[in-house]
């Protein structure tokens, strides 16, 4: 009980006490994993901390235009890191820090590695994408789905709140396939991808935006600059990522 | 929009209609039994205004899906599985509106007390038109309660349907859904028309039920 107590008291002071170098970074969905990795080889040279909060894009976008205290922003676009920039939000525009790639995802179905065609069979129930509203990702997918399949489309369209939970909703067999960023099954060996050809959709380029609440910040900054270099490419490369 | 009104007036209905069915029963069973048995299913009827919408979207995200035996058989019976559907929503609807009807509904069963189940008794009624000539008509303040209480909880349903809807137009993407859509893509506009809607709908609704339980004691007073 006593030991109890002080690790309480001590969780308590600590985050109380936030030490002065803690970057808070926003996300896009697609890029979370990539950045909790960036970040614990970011704390393994540096006194800084680093803290991930991921959401849809457009999410992220509103919730900084509405004071969240983000230092830095990891959009999965160029457009709102622009706009944040147009509206005040930052001193410094966007740099891109990541150009993503879609594939079409089945947990189950092995046809879905020889490419669209699968959409047209009646293999696919449901086709899960991100909301083309708020997420990147989900855009390009509608950019797919526009270019090559004629609607009424023969499946049900269901779409996630972000890229995460369009592909849980494939991961967890409740939908049939989904498009998803290449960075979320780059580590997983379940299941059949398939790279869908980049004529199909707008390049995905990701802009990386340092916000005016991180330019006081020296984590934030450092973090920044962390991001522009090679081990730090390399690492977003790893991912499924295009990273000059 | 109208879509996504529709929808939800629907879902609403839908739900309390079979809350109603199952309700009934349910709250009336609670009302007459004693013991750790009947303890315990009360308490299960209670969760749901304790547990966060998340957990029951995840047991019902995984239940409903093709990887369970429960999923597996719905999904022969209705041929595709149930997330992601309007049926998935009713069932994960009823599931938390549960307390809101069966509450009320257990309060009145038991404020009758057994005086009239007696006098029933004695005049010869058999239980059951006992039940529908007596108890329900007695009961009239809670099931209406109940039943209003249940519309107006599903309406304000979100965190489950985020889990399982898939924001479907037409099938599961209902008024806060469609709120919340309009929010994140700075539609601030048809936000605010639905916000504000919602806010006077629920107000004039809970300010009713209110007016009406007071009405209903001075009436019953006299």
């Amino acid at each position: 009980m006593k030991r109890f107590t002080l690790t309480l008291l001590l969780f308590i002071s600590c985050s109380q006490y936030l030490p002065a170098d803690t970057a808070r970074i926003a996300v896009s969905s697609n890029f979370t994993i990539a950045a909790q990795k960036l970040a614990l080889l970011f704390e393994q040279t540096s006194t800084h901390t680093i803290q991930v909060s991921s959401g849809s894009t457009g999410k992220l976008y509103i919730q900084i235009r509405q004071g969240a205290p983000f230092d830095l922003l990891l959009a999965a676009d160029m457009e709102r890191p622009q706009r944040l920039f147009d509206e005040g939000y930052a001193n410094t525009a966007a740099f891109i820090y990541a150009t993503g790639k879609l594939v079409l995802w089945s947990r189950d179905l092995a046809e879905v590695s020889s490419g669209l065609d699968v959409l047209k069979s009646k293999a696919i129930r449901r086709l899960a994408i991100a909301n083309p509203k708020t997420a990147p990702y989900g855009k390009a997918a509608q950019q797919v789905l526009d270019n090559s399949i004629s609607s009424p489309y023969p499946w049900t369209l269901v779409k996630g709140d972000n890229i995460a939970q369009t592909y849980q909703f494939a991961a967890s067999g409740n939908a049939d396939a989904a498009f998803v960023a290449r960075a979320q099954i780059a580590l997983d060996q379940r299941g059949y991808a398939w790279d869908v050809p980049q004529s199909l959709y707008l390049p995905i380029h990701q802009g990386a935006l340092l916000l005016k609440r991180g330019d006081n910040n020296p984590a934030a900054h450092a973090f920044y600059r962390f991001l522009q270099t090679d081990k730090a490419k390399s690492v977003i490369q790893h991912y499924g990522y295009i990273s000059q | 929009m109208l879509d996504a009104i529709l929808l939800t007036l629907k879902l609403a209905t839908l739900t309390t209609l079979i809350l109603l069915i199952l309700g009934i029963p349910l709250a009336w069973w609670l009302a007459q039994s004693r013991g750790l048995f009947k303890d315990m299913i009360a308490t299960l009827v209670s969760m749901p205004l304790v547990l966060p919408p998340t957990v029951l979207g995840f047991y019902l995200l995984i239940a409903l899906g093709p990887d369970s035996p429960l999923g597996q058989l719905l999904t022969s019976i209705f041929g595709a599985p149930l997330t992601f559907t309007f049926s998935g929503l009713v069932i994960g609807s009823v599931i938390f509106s549960l307390p809101f009807m069966v509450q009320p509904l257990r309060n009145t069963f038991e404020s009758i007390g057994s005086r009239p189940l007696e006098v029933a008794a004695t005049l010869r009624a058999s239980p059951l038109d006992t039940f529908f000539s007596v108890v329900l008509p007695l009961s009239r303040q809670g099931l209406l309660t109940g039943s209003i209480m249940t519309f107006v909880h599903t309406l304000g349903e979100f965190g489950v349907v985020l889990m399982i809807g898939g924001n479907i137009s037409g099938e599961t993407k209902v008024l806060s859904i469609a709120m919340y859509d309009y929010v994140e893509s700075l539609e601030w506009g048809k936000a605010h028309l639905i916000a504000g809607g919602m806010l006077c709908f629920s107000f004039i609704v809970i300010l009713s039920v209110t007016l009406m339980e007071r009405n209903s004691r001075k009436g019953s007073r006299l």
